[in-house]
């Protein structure tokens, strides 16, 4: 392009704006409100420029070309170089996360306690969180992979609800010890071909027998961040606790580096272990989907009972990429890309009401409608996108991963398909207890309808979800080269072997 | 090497760090004879700079091959340079360190910069030996300063059973450090390495016999696992500025003392003592890490995450070859900054004119001293092996010396251990972040709270130069030398 390395000005930028705001405070003495005040603006200030950064790369890439863009490569240490590039995967999901950020800077505008610890934290995650999409070599992949692991531990545990302490652990110790062994797959497959560049390590081809090993440990770490039942417990823990704007990057952002991993690694490195392991992971898909969606039904916490509709929906992302064509990879992605949209916004419904009303029970609300219109109907629109109803983003991703998986074996389409109606089930029995009935509890009956700030916060998730809902092809098109890319060489692989 | 032909002080230049240290100490003990106890902060600035030079001129200066002095006694190479700079950088962060508290506590005596001196001339030449006698010197007179230094404060309980414990333990210690090298001696005729080298390709069972017994006392003094026993006790009741100073510079010297021993003199004999490493590092990383979760007491705690620590070293060591050196050195390096400024922080916090003690103690840093919480994330998760910071750099190493010699299994076991190894370390963050403020708790300006930025600042290799840096030099370092 015209020569900035515009890829690290964007990694960076919010990584810098943690820094000018640890300055800030460091220079203040004491709480300060207008500090507070300040840093929040800052903040909201430093994301809004890497977006707009994002949306200058997102204008000069080029969709119909293959390889990587962008690249930047320096040579550093222990063999490793400082290498970035995106695709259109690697692409969408960064401008999944440079959008979603300020929108989680503005539901954090209510936060009162360390304030700059807050905004620090979660700038710096964001530039983790690009880091992850860009990074073009596997140990830099790891390194912001892991890293992302900081900040969301203390901004759980120090913002977060009553278990936060828990919750914080428990989603720490279950990330690293999946990562971990990744780590020693990294190091063996750094051995092995002598390069730690992702492009370089997907044109090496490992043994298959190694590749099983490899694609173990590596699924260890992308099946605990999807999460895939049975290891998907963090999840509820974590996303009940978090304070809002951290369960809604868990849930938009982070998750989706479990299925970013299978992307960009399991399936072109390690293509036959992936074959061999296919059934496996399209039964563990399937039974996410279906349990999920059952647990999800009988939770009595709104953020509990999101927590496991993302389970489910993960268990879409899986099937789909393990379907290994065309169809399902690229249902897969439109899944995520979704997914980050609508369950992030429904966590900032729920964290509208909580706001309010400081708790999550199902069973204390009811009969908003009444009071909050406008709120209703904007979570009215996110849990049909979340059913899946066509003409909202939820749909083409489900409909592309069923179709994709049914070429390979249809009954674990059909099972697909039952959690579709579960999930219905769920989402409408949710909208209709919290949404619907009378007012009966007097406490709500002076609960206010959204505000400016959230208006202007979940203006545009809306956009979005009905955008891709109508004309998904936006976003299809974007990341076809990339399916196409793996599938091809997945295919190839899989002629090649005897 | 013709060493022998020459005149016995031909080559006596590059003994120059050692020299100054030796020149420090007696200086010192003429200054504090007439000075008192007033001397002691002149002592300790003059020692701290002694140090640094000391440990700066052994890197800056190493030769381009390595150099043998006094007739064969000690071996000067890139290996020692590298190594001594980093004791010498920890011994001056402990005398720093030391000032302030001594101060704080009124125990400023003239002596602790001399004993200091002592022990790191002590690790200079242990770093340096080239044969069995000038080995034992050097650790001996390592750990007689250092027992001194463990019952500092006089009249506390705790720290007087401290010394006692670490010097009778210490001495059984050396005593097996002796009867090995009579083995060796005995089986090969010569105490120099590089004859022992030469005697030591048919292998034998005399000899591998003394050749664990030396294994066994080195690895008491690094505090490897099951020799570890003394180090919680020690750590706790020794002064905190030495417990700092304990878990890092003899530990630095230990491991390259031990890499010295195994890689010169028993390269042959790889495949045997490979056991007895791979043994020690298993049983430290799963010790370290699993003790370490019941302890309160931030002291003990950092004590068993220091056998952990070595475990992952001796992982690295255990791969032999210019890998291994190149990699326990660069994960001593990075352990080491990162261990003493949370030690430097413990320092610098006071909770109703203490210094804090037990994890509880740190409860609430978070809200009111954001800062000295970050630098506790930092130098933590570092300690943890988190990325983007230094200790991951140096897992990813030992991990990558382990998995190249086809010990990826002991990798596995590493990474679950550092795993279980993180829960403890969470514990102290989720005190320092999670838990409510208390009131007491203040951040003491000064020498602490500047050691512990300056470690948490190597420790964050933002500065990615410097870590490419480093890591060239640790690998010349093992490449002059082995």
């Amino acid at each position: 392009m015209n020569g900035l390395p515009l890829l690290s000005i964007m990694t960076f930028l919010p990584a810098a704006g943690a820094l000018l705001i640890m300055a800030a405070r460091w220079s203040a003495s004491g709480d300060n409100p207008g500090l507070d005040r300040g840093v929040k603006l800052m903040a909201l200030i430093v994301t809004i420029a890497a977006f707009i950064v994002s949306m200058i790369i997102l204008a000069g890439f080029d969709p119909a070309a293959p390889g990587y863009q962008f690249v930047e490569r320096t040579p550093w240490a222990f063999g490793v170089s400082y290498h970035m590039g995106v695709d259109g995967l690697a692409l969408a999901l960064i401008v999944l996360t440079t959008a979603l950020m300020p929108l989680c800077i503005l539901a954090s505008w209510s936060i009162d306690k360390q304030v700059a610890s807050y905004m620090t934290l979660f700038l710096i995650l964001e530039t983790l969180m690009i880091g992850v999409f860009a990074a073009l070599d596997i140990v830099v992949f790891y390194v912001f992979f892991e890293a992302g692991l900081i900040p969301m531990f203390i901004l759980i545990g120090v913002w977060g609800g009553a278990r936060r302490i828990y919750a914080a652990f428990k989603f720490f110790l279950y990330t690293l010890l999946g990562s971990i062994l990744m780590l020693v797959a990294i190091v063996v497959m750094a051995l092995e071909a002598g390069t730690t560049s992702i492009p370089e390590l997907t044109a090496h081809g490992f043994d298959p027998a190694l590749q099983t090993w490899l694609w173990l440990a590596f699924f260890a770490s992308f099946a605990v961040k999807m999460p895939m039942w049975p290891v998907h417990t963090w999840l509820p823990d974590a996303h009940v606790e978090a304070p809002t704007a951290a369960s809604v990057v868990l849930a938009a952002i982070l998750l989706k580096m479990g299925g970013y991993g299978f992307l960009r690694f399991s399936l072109p490195m390690f293509p036959d272990a992936s074959a061999l392991f296919a059934p496996l992971v399209f039964a563990l898909s399937v039974i996410a989907i279906v349990y999920a969606s059952l647990v999800a039904f009988r939770q009595t916490d709104i953020k509990k009972l999101i927590a496991y509709s993302s389970v489910a929906h993960m268990g879409f992302v899986t099937m789909g990429i393990f379907a290994g064509n065309e169809q399902g990879v690229q249902g897969a992605i439109f899944q995520m890309l979704s997914h980050g949209v609508i369950s992030g916004a429904l966590f900032l419904c729920v964290g509208v009401v909580y706001d309010r009303m400081h708790t999550r029970e199902i069973a204390f609300y009811g009969g908003l409608v009444h009071r909050m219109p406008v709120y209703a109907a904007v979570f009215m629109l996110f849990t049909m996108g979340n059913v899946g109803l066509p003409g909202l983003s939820g749909f083409p991703g489900e409909i592309l991963t069923m179709t994709g998986a049914f070429q390979v074996n249809p009954w674990v389409a059909a099972g697909a398909c039952v959690g579709v109606i579960l999930s219905a089930v769920y989402a409408l029995t949710l909208y209709r207890k919290v949404a619907f009935g009378t007012l009966d509890n007097p406490k709500l009956a002076a609960i206010a309808d959204l505000d400016a700030r959230e208006w202007i916060t979940f203006a545009p998730l809306v956009a979005a979800a009905l955008i891709l809902g109508l004309a998904p092809s936006l976003a299809l098109d974007f990341t076809r080269v990339s399916a196409q890319t793996i599938v091809e060489a997945l295919a190839a692989a899989r002629s090649a072997a005897p | 090497m013709t060493a022998e032909a020459q005149p016995f002080l031909w080559n006596v230049h590059w003994a120059a760090p050692e020299l100054a240290l030796a020149a420090f100490a007696l200086i010192a003990v003429v200054i504090g004879a007439w000075g008192k106890d007033k001397a002691a902060g002149l002592l300790a600035a003059l020692g701290a700079a002694t140090f640094a030079a000391a440990g700066a001129l052994a890197f800056s200066w190493s030769p381009q091959t390595p150099q043998i002095l006094f007739g064969g006694a000690l071996v000067v190479d890139g290996f020692a340079g590298f190594t001594k700079a980093v004791i010498g950088f920890c011994a001056a962060a402990t005398l720093l360190l030391g000032a302030d508290y001594f101060s704080a506590t009124r125990q400023s005596r003239f002596e602790f910069p001399i004993m200091t001196g002592l022990a790191v001339l002590g690790m200079f030449v242990m770093v340096s030996a080239n044969d069995l006698i000038t080995l034992y010197v050097g650790l001996e007179l390592q750990s007689l300063a250092a027992y001194v230094m463990a019952a500092w404060r006089r009249d506390d309980a705790k720290s007087s059973e401290a010394g006692i414990k670490y010097f009778v333990l210490g001495a059984i210690a050396s005593g097996l450090l002796l009867f090995g090298a009579s083995y060796i001696y005995g089986f090969t005729g010569s105490v120099r390495f590089d004859a022992i080298a030469a005697a030591a390709q048919d292998g034998g069972v005399g000899l591998l016999f003394g050749l664990v017994l030396v294994l066994c006392a080195l690895a008491f003094k690094m505090s490897a696992a099951p020799f570890h026993m003394w180090t919680p006790d020690v750590y706790e009741g020794a002064p905190t500025p030495v417990t700092a100073f304990f878990a890092a510079a003899p530990k630095m010297a230990a491991i390259a003392l031990m890499a010295r021993v195994l890689y010169a003199p028993f390269e042959d004999m790889t495949e045997q003592w490979r056991q007895v490493v791979v043994a020690l590092s298993a049983i430290s990383m799963v010790v370290g890490s699993i003790a370490a979760l019941m302890q309160t007491n931030l002291k003990r705690l950092m004590a068993y995450s220091s056998v952990a620590n070595v475990g992952f070293a001796l992982m690295g060591l255990s791969a032999g070859g210019v890998e291994g050196a190149s990699s326990a050195l660069l994960y001593m390096a990075f352990y080491l900054p990162a261990t003493i400024g949370v030690f430097a922080l413990v320092l610098a916090l006071r909770r109703d004119g203490t210094h804090v003690e037990t994890i509880d103690d740190l409860a609430g840093v978070g809200a009111r001293q954001p800062f000295a919480a970050a630098m506790f994330t930092v130098l933590l998760f570092s300690l943890a092996g988190i990325p983007p910071l230094a200790g991951f750099f140096g897992k990813f190493t030992v991990f990558a010396a382990a998995a190249g010699a086809g010990l990826a299994w002991l990798a596995v076991l590493g990474g679950v251990c550092a795993v279980i190894a993180a829960a403890y370390y969470l514990r102290i963050l989720a005190s320092v972040w999670f838990r409510p403020p208390a009131p007491a708790l203040v951040g003491a300006p000064g020498g602490a709270m500047l050691t512990a930025a300056a470690a948490t600042a190597l420790t964050f290799p933002i500065l990615a130069v410097a870590l490419g840096m480093l890591e060239r030099w640790a690998d010349i370092a093992a490449a002059t030398s082995f």
